[in-house]
């Protein structure tokens, strides 16, 4: 099908001039690859509403980009320090600066031995059946406009692979600084993860737009767990206040692994953090929890969906919303579980509060169901911050604004304890804090 | 210090409080007693601050400023202290941010200095020493999990720290059994001085018996209808409201 799409067309116009300039031009499978995913994308466009996993969210606004050619290729951008959440030392760091890697704001200098992290551009050079390896392991499919977008034009992004029985032991920090000096761009970063089994990393990722630049990043991640292995996925979306931040996470879990994320978006004019996960063998495990806290008229897309493909499998979702202003959210939460999926343990949060009364939130979840034996539960809430509290607080002398702020931090801080690696329960509640003002 | 005059509330456009009149003069505890749907918790409400009741006619003077006009933390500043029915549980929020955040808005209100972390630390390890409460409630969630009596003595412990010239407890006896009762009342008690008044609203003498007030009035249809000494709340207990209530109406 053929779509007539305005936003569509400055990606397919461009494709061909730019084609040369991407990493691994050279290679034909990469150059298939990405011209598959081209007619892919050509065919169907960016996704629109009349999608159902995209009912609530409209692209329409990436028209005003009106992106050139020009704002698809590389972006300089002349910064000399990343702005790390995490203290010096004891942290592994990944710096992407416009979707470029800058190995020199990046300090990977003590990996343990069976840790292979860097810039998937540069190792789609120096080992490119390795990054083949890597892509051939989620297969595109025409049901993901934006992963397709993303093979057609990707440029950089983290690769972070363990072999079997590696623990990184000191979280990798992985920082996405955006800024345009001027005009506007848009870049499509790839993120390869993929630990084999037993191996254990904790990544916090942080996506920072330095100033008010209009930009639209379409992130892909691709993440593979093999048996018993553990990744500790915590993130902070902080673009900039006329940015679109798209993310798209495919997972596939095996055996015995756990992934446990945490999301917590604050940034960009329009995002949407999607994941979809894959439990494929029992005892497969996945946490996907976050917050989202929105003002003025920004707003946010949070969807998930779980895939219970094997018996044993568990997931849990807790989710915190915090609207402001003519904020919108939108939560779409699909829990599937398979026939063949006995036993599975399927729990979905999502609560809300609402600020003001032009404030929205969409909420959808879904669950089905086709196995008998299972445990399943979905919750949805939306309300105001609780007067009886706020009276109590303001009652002992504290200022509404405060007595209400202290009420939202609490809110949220039951999310954030979520958050598996306790030592940064910390950073995400200083966020919380800087995003209430106190 | 405080003056009620000719009040009249309304909730939801019905009429609550009718006319009511009262002074209380620093250093004294009045007790403020009547029947169910009588008034009682409208008048610490309306007091206090609190959304959703509307005074259409009257005035309320605490130390000579109209408090009508004023935010509820503001009334909290100038000194008056409610002590809750039901106290809220704020779950996330530990006993000690609040009450230092507490203290420190009041502080602040008041033109003295804000404490940090290490002086907080000293004022509240003193409160809880002077009302033999234990420290580990500082360090749960405000009121989540606590028991009745708990509660209650977490209210009086941030009346401690807050140290209010007015406190205001809005049937704070209800649902203690007598050893919390008496626990809740001492601690009242201590706190007690001849700047300081009290104003006690209960539907039962038996709070009476612990924190012995000095007046005592029966609020009926909105309105004073009686005032005594302690031995009118004996009184009441023997021969209950029926008389106000058959009066008034």
């Amino acid at each position: 099908m053929k779509q007539d799409n305005a936003m569509t067309t400055p990606f397919v116009d461009h494709y061909d001039s730019l084609k040369p300039s991407l990493p691994g031009h050279t290679l034909p499978w990469m150059a298939a690859l990405r011209d598959r995913a081209l007619d892919s994308f050509a065919g169907s466009g960016l996704p629109t509403q009349k999608r159902e996993s995209w009912k609530y969210t409209n692209l329409r606004g990436l028209k005003q980009l009106e992106l050139s050619e020009q704002a698809l290729a590389p972006q300089p951008l002349s910064i000399d320090r990343a702005p790390s959440l995490l203290p010096e030392g004891g942290t592994h760091r990944i710096v992407f600066v416009n979707g470029g890697f800058r190995a020199d704001l990046s300090d990977l200098a003590a990996l343990p031995e069976g840790a292979i992290i860097g810039s998937v551009a540069e190792l789609a050079e120096k080992e490119p059946q390795r990054i083949e390896a890597l892509l051939a392991q989620h297969k595109d499919s025409d049901d993901q406009p934006l992963v397709a977008l993303n093979t057609a034009f990707m440029r950089d992004g983290l690769l972070l692979q363990l072999e079997a029985g590696c623990k990184l032991g000191n979280p990798l920090e992985v920082i996405h600084v955006n800024s345009a000096e001027e005009g506007v761009f848009a870049h499509n970063a790839r993120n390869l993860i993929a630990l084999a089994a037993g191996s254990e990393a904790t990544v916090l990722e942080h996506h920072i737009g330095l100033n008010g630049s209009a930009y639209f990043i379409n992130a892909a991640n691709d993440v593979t767990l093999a048996e018993d292995a553990t990744l500790r996925h915590y993130r902070i979306q902080a673009e900039g206040a006329n940015a679109v931040h798209t993310s798209t996470l495919n997972g596939h879990l095996a055996e015995n692994s756990f992934y446990d994320a945490f999301t917590l978006s604050i940034g960009a004019a329009l995002s949407r953090n999607e994941t979809n996960m894959k439990l494929m063998a029992a005892g497969a495990r996945c946490h996907l929890n976050g917050g989202y806290l929105m003002r003025d008229k920004q707003h946010c897309d949070t969807t998930t969906v779980v895939d219970h493909l094997s018996p044993q499998t568990a997931c849990r979702e807790v989710f915190k919303g915090v609207l402001d202003d003519r904020a919108r959210g939108v939560f779409q939460g699909r829990i599937v579980v398979h026939p063949q999926a006995q036993q599975t343990d399927g729990h979905q949060l999502n609560k809300v509060l609402l600020l003001t009364d032009t404030a929205e939130i969409n909420a959808k979840p879904e669950l089905e169901i086709y196995a008998d034996d299972v445990k399943c539960s979905h919750g949805c809430t939306a309300g105001e911050v609780d007067h009886d509290a706020l009276f109590y607080l303001r009652s002992r002398g504290l200022p509404q604004e405060t007595a209400k702020a202290l009420l939202i931090q609490a809110f949220l801080a039951e999310s954030v304890s979520e958050i598996g690696e306790e030592t940064l329960h910390e950073v995400f509640l200083e966020k919380i804090s800087d995003w209430l003002a106190i | 210090m405080l003056e009620i005059k000719n009040l009249h509330a309304e909730v939801e456009g019905k009429a609550i409080l009718r006319g009511l009149d009262l002074t209380i003069q620093p250093g004294e505890v009045h007790a403020i007693m009547g029947p169910n749907g009588s008034g009682k918790s409208t008048l610490a409400h309306v007091i206090s601050g609190r959304d959703g009741y509307e005074v259409t006619e009257g005035e309320v003077l605490y130390q000579g400023k109209n408090i009508l006009e004023m935010e509820p933390e503001e009334r909290a500043g100038e000194g008056v202290f409610l002590a809750f029915q039901y106290p809220v549980e704020i779950p996330g929020v530990t006993n000690t941010t609040f009450m230092k955040e507490a203290l420190n808005s009041v502080r602040k209100y008041r033109g003295e200095d804000e404490l940090d972390a290490m002086e907080f630390m000293k004022v509240i390890r003193e409160k809880t020493k002077q009302l033999g409460v234990s420290n580990d409630m500082l360090k749960r969630a405000v009121n989540v999990g606590f028991s009745g009596g708990e509660k209650k003595r977490n209210d009086i412990l941030q009346m401690a720290v807050l140290e209010p010239t007015l406190a205001i407890l809005d049937e704070t006896d209800s649902g203690l059994d007598i050893d919390a009762l008496k626990t809740v009342a001492d601690g009242v008690n201590l706190l007690r001085s001849p700047e300081n008044a009290t104003l006690v609203i209960t539907h039962y003498q038996r709070l009476l018996d612990y924190i012995v007030p000095d007046y005592v009035h029966v609020l009926a249809q909105g309105k004073i209808v009686k005032s005594g000494d302690k031995t009118l709340a004996q009184e009441l207990e023997k021969n209950g409201y029926a008389e106000f209530t058959d009066q008034a109406a």
